[in-house]
């Protein structure tokens, strides 16, 4: 028999008490588990509907001309631009130490051409990653499978009198219009985008990039400091972040999080006090008991550990049991209040927060009335004797 | 028993006793008067004896049974355990004397209802630092003594009140304390049961046992070897 026997028995035999005082914790932490869970996976659809937004990062070659353009008005015609990046170098992009912190990278070659005597501008793209960044692009017809295939804006349509399934001449190659691009408002109206290697070789410009678009996500980390680590790596290149949209982005997370975070500090006030209460009662309920424990000799460090002991107990319990309810509210819970959003998995670290908080609310909730218990005078508590 | 503790009281007699209870008073504060449960008692408990400390209720002999089990500080006077004043000991220092000298047998059983028998007969070894296996010989032991080997597994609620006096009674005696204190302890029984539990006690004591027991009951006294009458918070001997 050593003092944790004391302590188990009377979790064990008196389980209504223990199932109550469970309870109460398990409602504190699941609520708080709840929440923090939700809370993660809106941040997550947040961030994912932001991330659609598209690029937020532009790397460009660095240039000592000042750009002459504003809302898609260039003054002083088309800007050459000389200097350029080479391809291969391009995944060096994701060697940087944030590179998890980095979404999508959409290499692009630009050139203008002659077509029926006019000038126009060519962008070439890898576009798979450039239909996915910028999912907003509207567009009649399939979008381009192969390398002879090109989707033009319609502008472009409109000023050649183009249609989906006409061919058109570029360089020495010819193409096929496969799909037109719904009017946008936006540079793309009135350009060709074809697949980057054929543009690169009706350009000139095997080998090279001229621009690179960056889609970062930037939960844990400034995104100033992805931009600094990206232009180490591109020294001949000028990296800008689109700062509006990460700051939008940013902000709207940390709005959800304070709110978060400030309901479950009141759930914790809340749930302490219902362990606190429920402990006092559970103590002075054993008044007696504590007085036989002290008339046979137990000290006051004794019965405090009897106390202490079951108030852990029950903390992990209920922390194990809030953990694992929570999430699983969290996950039932969630359909209903974001559309379409999806259960952003358990997270181990807010377990091991949440058994912690859990053990610590019960012993801090159990530590006054045992402190009580333990100087109760033995012989008012026995009173009989 | 042996002491190791040094005390600056002298005994005012030349026979060392096991327990003096020295101009011993106890005031209780009721509101703004004060009550005198204990006026002043001064009497002995020689080692191997049994006492009866006899009264009505109200009389202050339960209120004497927790002085002496250092449960109660009083308000005057002294008890010397072995020449040790135990109340010039912190409380935590008093809590391990119980542990060690002193068993109670407390007025209706007082046991542990969460507890199996074997479990609340432990209860004072928890603290011990006794070895699992020792301590349950010992329990099983004391179990046996008291003529309860076969109902170790039951819990307190599980069995009569006689059984339940015995288990009260195993408990107080399973670390073996030199000092047995009884608090009414046929008080809540029926007279057959009442008296096997008297020999019971008698048995102990005839093996050296030192009991001192409260009652009111007459009857009981006539076991012990002597009584200590008290009447409104004093006492007399017979």
């Amino acid at each position: 028999m050593k003092l944790h026997n004391i302590s188990f028995n009377n979790l064990k035999r008196r389980k209504g008490k223990m199932i109550f005082l469970v309870l109460g914790l398990f409602i504190g932490i699941a609520t708080i588990v709840t929440l923090l869970s939700i809370t993660e996976s809106m941040s997550r659809d947040i961030e994912d509907r932001l991330d659609q937004f598209g690029a937020n990062i532009v790397m460009v070659p660095r240039s000592e001309n000042l750009t002459l353009s504003y809302g898609g008005i260039t003054m002083g015609g088309v800007n050459y631009q000389t200097v350029e990046f080479d391809e291969e170098r391009i995944p060096d992009i994701r060697t940087i130490e944030y590179s998890k912190n980095l979404g999508l990278v959409a290499p692009k070659v630009l050139g203008a051409t002659t077509v029926k005597g006019k000038e126009v501008l060519l962008m070439g793209v890898e576009f798979e990653t450039e239909l996915q960044l910028k999912n907003w692009w509207q567009f009649d017809g399939t979008p381009p499978a192969a390398a002879n295939e090109l989707l033009i804006g319609s502008q472009t349509a409109a000023t050649f009198n183009l249609s989906i399934g006409d061919t058109l001449a570029l360089g020495s190659s010819d193409f096929v219009i496969t799909s037109i691009l719904k009017p946008t408002g936006a540079s793309e109206d009135g350009i060709i985008i074809g697949d980057l290697h054929a543009f690169q070789k009706i350009l000139g410009k095997e080998g090279k990039v001229s621009m690179v678009e960056i889609a970062a996500f930037c939960r844990d980390c400034p995104i100033s400091e992805l931009v600094m680590q990206i232009g180490e790596k591109f020294p001949e290149g000028k990296v800008t972040a689109l700062r509006q949209a990460v700051m939008a982005k940013m902000q709207s997370i940390e709005m959800f999080k304070t709110f978060s975070y400030g309901i479950a500090v009141l759930v914790i006030f809340i749930g302490s006090l219902l362990v606190f209460v429920t402990m006092m009662g559970s103590v002075n309920e054993r008044t007696r008991e504590i007085g036989i424990f002290r008339a046979i000799g137990f000290r006051r460090g004794h019965v405090m550990q009897i106390i202490l002991l079951e108030a852990m107990v029950v903390g992990l319990i209920g922390g194990i049991l809030g953990f694992v309810g929570g999430n699983g509210i969290a996950w039932a819970a969630l359909p209903l209040v974001i559309k379409n959003g999806s259960f952003a998995g358990l997270n181990y670290n807010l377990g091991g927060v949440a058994l912690l908080l859990s053990v610590a609310l019960s012993l801090v909730a159990s530590l006054y009335p045992a402190q009580k218990a333990s100087k109760l005078d033995p012989s008012e508590a026995l009173r009989a004797l | 028993m042996t002491n190791n503790t040094t005390h600056d009281s002298a005994v005012g007699t030349n026979v060392q006793h096991l327990i003096e209870i020295q101009n011993i008073g106890k005031d209780y504060q009721e509101g703004e008067s004060t009550v005198q449960a204990i006026k002043e008692m001064t009497f002995y408990i020689d080692d191997g004896e049994f006492v009866s400390i006899m009264g009505q209720s109200g009389s202050g002999k339960s209120t004497m049974l927790s002085i002496l089990g250092g449960l109660n500080h009083p308000t005057r006077g002294e008890i010397l355990l072995d020449t040790l004043d135990i109340y010039k000991l912190s409380s935590e220092q008093r809590a391990d004397l119980r542990s060690e000298y002193i068993g109670v047998i407390f007025q209706s059983f007082q046991l542990i209802p969460y507890l199996t028998v074997l479990e609340n007969v432990k209860l004072p070894m928890a603290i011990t630092g006794r070895k699992a296996r020792e301590q349950d010989k010992m329990a099983r032991n004391v179990l046996a003594r008291v003529g309860l080997a076969n109902k170790a597994d039951r819990l307190p609620d599980q069995l009569s009140g006689g059984e339940q006096e015995r288990v009260a009674i195993a408990r107080a005696i399973v670390n073996k304390p030199p000092i047995l204190l009884a608090d009414e302890p046929t008080g809540s029984l029926d007279s057959k049961t009442a008296d096997e539990i008297m020999d019971l006690l008698k048995e102990l004591n005839s093996e050296g046992q030192t009991i001192i027991m409260v009652t009111h009951n007459p009857e009981a006294c006539k076991h012990t070897s002597r009584t200590i009458q008290v009447k409104d918070g004093s006492c007399y001997e017979h």
